[in-house]
């Protein structure tokens, strides 16, 4: 026998299951009211400065089929590539934000601004990207994933330098539709999956 | 000491991410393993909830779908605990979100079509922040049992939601309590995806009668570890990075 080491293992994690959105986006499941503010409804505030875009896309299962119950959040950092909590980050951004999948259109839409290259604290650069979070009934624990521009450097990327095989880079660059629209698919399973993170 | 990277997640701690007893998670699982990098600012950073934007009832889902109007049908209970970290910290103001069914088993989803009756003084959502040492509670009513399709006859036990936000975006946990002495438990294949036992039983809150209020409410504990970040006691880093 030996000393314990203490029991603060990571509490397990369960399934948002399917009615998610009562807990998190009550509006979405047809309950507006529920709480007097919902949380995450913007990422960006009136005078955000930086480009604005529009990403949008569908999360699809392993047979192809667009998942109509995920609820998404998004965490990035501003213009300049500060994250909020940093003393001169964008006041104006909050850089969280939460949305589900739309059933009519069967996919989701996030307006942000096109965030900044994020400093490693070895001075090294991030592409701009915006961290994913992917939740559904099914997932048994959140899918964590980041959404890159097109500009996004490959090979000096910490993140994206690592992938392997290579051509799986690509379905993490979201693709220009114009107008700073961009198309960002998630794939959970089979062909083009993409690439999930574990950081 | 100063505070490093996210400590790396212990994935034999969590539900295996494919489980065929759960079907839907079949097709809703990556086939590639996941990619394993140490955490970066992106992760290390998270968005901050103030009280500011939270409602005076948030926390006591008895009365809030009304605003107090009316009492939600039920057995009443208080649900309390403490939200730390992997070395044992309690974590201020983490953001605490819960759902859950009503005493009958049935959600006010627009999606959720059981039998069972929704009770029109019951909405099921709350949230609440830690307080400084990293302490929550909020008062409802004992959700119930309800069948899903599934297998044959497959009965979710009675459960509430848990939503986390600790300090950081990668400590992001979404989970369910379920309430000791439920005999569902044992056939619930969504808890049986935790393959390891005893973190299985630390998803089961216990009665807790000392914090119960007599002719009042029960109370139930349900304490929530997330991630903590590396505490570095020498720096012996390889050149170059």
């Amino acid at each position: 026998m030996v000393q314990k080491l203490t029991n603060n293992r990571e509490t397990a994690s369960q399934t948002a299951g399917p009615y998610v959105h009562i807990g998190m986006m009550p509006s979405h499941a047809g309950n507006p009211g529920t709480f007097a503010a919902e949380l995450g409804t913007s990422p960006i505030q009136e005078g955000a400065a930086g480009t604005p875009i529009e990403v949008t896309g569908q999360v699809l299962d392993g047979s192809g089929n667009p998942i109509l119950d995920a609820v998404l959040e998004s965490w990035q950092a501003d213009a300049e590539g500060r994250y909020t909590g940093d003393d001169s980050a964008d006041p104006k951004i909050t850089g969280f934000c939460r949305f589900a999948v739309d059933p009519e259109t069967k996919r989701y839409r996030l307006e942000t601004i096109k965030p900044g290259p994020v400093p490693l604290p070895d001075g090294r650069l991030q592409s701009p990207h915006i961290a994913l979070w992917i939740v559904a009934r099914g997932i048994n624990i959140g899918l964590s994933t980041r959404v890159y521009f097109e500009d996004a450097d490959h090979e000096s990327d910490p993140v994206l330098s690592r992938i392997d095989p290579r051509d799986r880079i690509q379905t993490l660059v979201a693709k220009p539709q114009g107008d700073g629209r961009y198309a960002f698919d998630i794939r959970l399973q089979g062909p083009g999956e993409t690439v999930f993170l574990d950081m | 000491m100063k505070d490093g990277r996210l400590i790396p997640r212990d994935r034999s701690a969590h539900p295996a991410p494919r489980d065929p007893d759960y079907k839907t998670s079949v097709l809703r699982s990556p086939t590639f393993p996941l990619l394993t990098l140490e955490s970066t600012p992106t992760e290390e950073t998270g968005p901050r909830f103030g009280h500011a934007e939270l409602g005076p009832l948030d926390d006591d889902l008895i009365r809030n779908w009304t605003g107090g109007k009316a009492k939600a049908i039920g057995e009443r209970i208080v649900v309390h605990g403490h939200v730390r970290d992997e070395h044992g910290r309690g974590i201020p103001d983490a953001l605490v979100e819960v759902w859950q069914a009503n005493a009958g088993g049935r959600y006010r989803h627009k999606k959720d079509g059981y039998l069972a009756p929704l009770d029109p003084d019951f909405g099921g959502a709350g949230r609440c922040l830690t307080d400084e040492a990293g302490h929550y509670a909020f008062m409802t009513i004992k959700p119930g049992a309800y069948p899903w399709p599934n297998r044959g006859n497959d009965w979710r036990p009675a459960h509430i939601h848990f939503s986390l936000f600790g300090r950081s975006f990668g400590q992001r946990l979404i989970t369910q309590m379920y309430f000791e002495g439920d005999p569902l438990i044992a056939h619930c294949p969504i808890l049986a995806t935790v393959k390891d036992r005893s973190q299985v039983d630390r998803l089961v809150a216990p009665l807790d009668m000392k914090h119960a209020r007599p002719l009042d409410y029960l109370a139930y504990r349900f304490d929530i570890v997330l991630r903590g970040r590396r505490q570095s006691h020498f720096e012996n880093r390889p050149e170059g990075l």
